[in-house]
């Protein structure tokens, strides 16, 4: 028989407990009735103007032309995938040599320093707002290609320069962490067999690390792609495809930064704004499933 | 090239290229601060700023900035909390923890812009909030909350498995072990976590554009009825951030002074970062101590 003392407390454990749950599901559940909504919202925005027979997806996604207050107006956003694509990818190119050496710095040639020392300089150019490289990009890495390269100094390559230091942090840590989690028996044999500090990590290290060190570059390759006010400072925002790096061209970002305040709500125009909100989000999804592989590939 | 020189060669450049990232960082900082600290004075902390003529301040926006972190925070730290206890301590393996899971990994890697149009188009027009604080923390949450899950996860996860053991060994209710006992340990790295994530919510602008708007009325310091349209702390007021005046003054400011505003205000915005980095390091630390014996053990 259980005394009346011990049944008190049972119920007031149960009650705790339950509060408990109700509170974490209300939680849970509201991280997915946003993410629900956000889909969403965004997609039946973004799907109005092919709904409306307005725009074709094949006009708005290979045309070339983006002249939506002409006459017979023409909603090809081509070139600005492209130019989304293209700094992306230069950012990428041009920030993921640096920030492997960075990682192999700090974990295979001097552990001990190198990391004290890259540690919070990763930290700290990670915390950097984006705002602050965008001024930062004006004044200095404009000024700096419009005095030494053809062109106006605003464009492709400004964007490129300013996203790849943006993205930097992002591959560094990544690539940093897969470093330092490989056994350390992998090297030693490598070692034991004679092999050079850069034979092991060219021959054994890289090539193991590889996948983790790719999901690294797809991550800061997402950040490059929807980041908006960097690049819209420096990029020039001209709606065409450029035909060098250095001149002015417009990734989605820019486009929805400068034109959403400006059109009217529910317009085509506005509505072919919202189509490329619509490309931005799949792109994440993409970029989402991607890092997804690789770590699945990474596990075996 | 033998394997001898070629290991000196990548030596050299990987030590190169490392060295390198720490030179921009240091030209970066240099240079804002540089650029920046000139032109810092208490009067453009404090003044609001100008359309046209030189000598404007930031004030308005410092002040906003700071306020909608408070608000923010205050929404999403008791959100992201329960959700990361619950994927910490309760979600078992199983098809709708990895849907949960997703939905954090998605969430966080949307576009700041994404998260600044859907809070227009849910916050700003359908609710009818319009371009206002509570529009701005709102849409700010939508973009925190999944770095509060991941912190808070994170930090639970750390928690030495002999704690909840012991809570349990003492017929303590699994809601009780997580509230008393696991949480005052993983607190100090929740409290790092959230400073840190202030950090990126003050420097957010893309979000804030179509959320918390791209203006700020007139403000008098000396009201603080909240519900009075010029008193800084009503929440349904449109709020321009320190972040959105760096960027509109780079991209359409008129004052002849744009790049000095520019510059002191970009410097006023990593010198907070700078103090949430540090203020995030101490108060761990700190609090750990608190809450913890490791006192007695040093």
């Amino acid at each position: 028989m259980r005394g009346q003392p011990t049944n008190k407390r049972l119920e007031k454990h149960h009650i705790e407990n339950l509060i408990g749950r109700i509170y974490m599901s209300f939680c849970v559940l509201l991280l997915i009735v946003i993410i629900v909504s956000m889909v969403y919202f965004v997609a039946s925005k973004g799907v109005a103007n092919f709904v409306s027979g307005e725009v074709k997806v094949s006009e708005f996604l290979f045309g070339t032309k983006w002249s939506p207050e002409a006459d017979t107006p023409s909603y090809g956003a081509f070139p600005f995938i492209s130019g989304s694509f293209l700094v992306t990818l230069l950012a990428a190119l041009i920030a993921s040599p640096l920030s492997i050496c960075a990682a192999l710095f700090m974990t295979e040639i001097v552990p001990g320093w190198g990391k004290k020392l890259l540690q919070p300089v990763i930290e700290l150019l990670s915390g950097i707002p984006s705002v602050v490289y965008g001024f930062v990009g004006l004044s200095v890495i404009v000024p700096f290609l419009r005095d030494t390269l053809p062109g106006q100094g605003i464009g492709v390559a400004a964007g490129a320069l300013v996203l790849s230091v943006m993205i930097l942090p992002t591959i560094t840590s990544v690539a940093a962490d897969a470093l330092a989690s490989l056994p350390q028996n992998l090297k030693e044999s490598s070692f034991a067999l004679g092999a050079t500090r850069w034979q092991t990590i060219s021959r054994v290290i890289l090539p193991t690390t590889f996948p983790a060190i790719m999901t690294g570059v797809v991550l800061g390759m997402a950040r490059a792609f929807g980041e908006a006010l960097a690049v819209q400072m420096v990029i020039g925002n001209a709606p065409f495809v450029p035909h060098s790096l250095f001149e002015s061209a417009s990734t989605l970002t820019s486009v929805i930064t400068l034109g959403m305040g400006n059109t009217t709500m529910g317009s085509p125009q506005n509505n072919a704004l919202w189509s490329m909100a619509l490309v931005l989000m799949l792109m994440t999804f993409v970029f989402v499933l991607l890092v997804r592989m690789l770590e699945r590939r990474n596990r075996i | 090239m033998k394997p001898r020189t070629a290991d000196k060669v990548a030596t050299a450049v990987i030590v190169t290229l490392a060295l390198l990232i720490v030179a921009i960082l240091v030209s970066l900082l240099g240079y804002i601060l540089i650029r920046g600290m000139s032109h810092i004075s208490w009067d453009f902390l404090t003044s609001a700023p100008q359309k046209i003529r030189a000598g404007g301040g930031v004030g308005p926006q410092l002040f906003n900035s700071l306020f909608l972190l408070v608000l923010t925070l205050i929404i999403t730290v008791p959100l992201g909390l329960g959700a990361g206890i619950f994927m910490a301590e309760y979600a078992r393996p199983g098809k709708l923890t990895n849907f949960i899971r997703l939905v954090v990994e998605v969430l966080s890697s949307f576009p700041s812009i994404i998260v600044g149009l859907f809070g227009l188009l849910l916050i700003v027009n359908t609710f009818n909030l319009g371009f206002s604080l509570i529009s701005g923390a709102l849409a700010l949450t939508f973009f925190n909350l999944p770095l509060m899950v991941r912190i808070t996860e994170q930090a639970f996860r750390t928690v030495p498995k002999q704690q909840k053991e012991a809570g349990f060994a003492l017929g303590l209710s699994k809601w009780k072990i997580v509230t008393s006992v696991l949480l005052p340990v993983a607190l100090p790295t929740i409290i790092t976590g959230t400073i840190l994530s202030a950090g990126r919510v003050f420097g957010e602008a893309a979000a804030l554009m179509f959320t918390a708007g791209m203006s700020s009325p007139r403000l008098d310091f000396s009201n603080w009825n909240p519900l009075s349209p010029s008193s800084p702390l009503n929440p349904f007021r449109p709020a321009e951030t320190l972040a959105v005046h760096i960027w509109k003054v780079n991209s359409e400011g008129l004052a002849p002074d744009a790049l000095q505003i520019a510059a002191g205000a970009s410097a006023v915005l990593v010198l907070t970062v700078l103090i949430f980095n540090l203020a995030a390091r101490f108060f761990g630390r700190f609090i750990y101590r608190k809450l913890t014996a490791s006192k007695r053990m040093s």
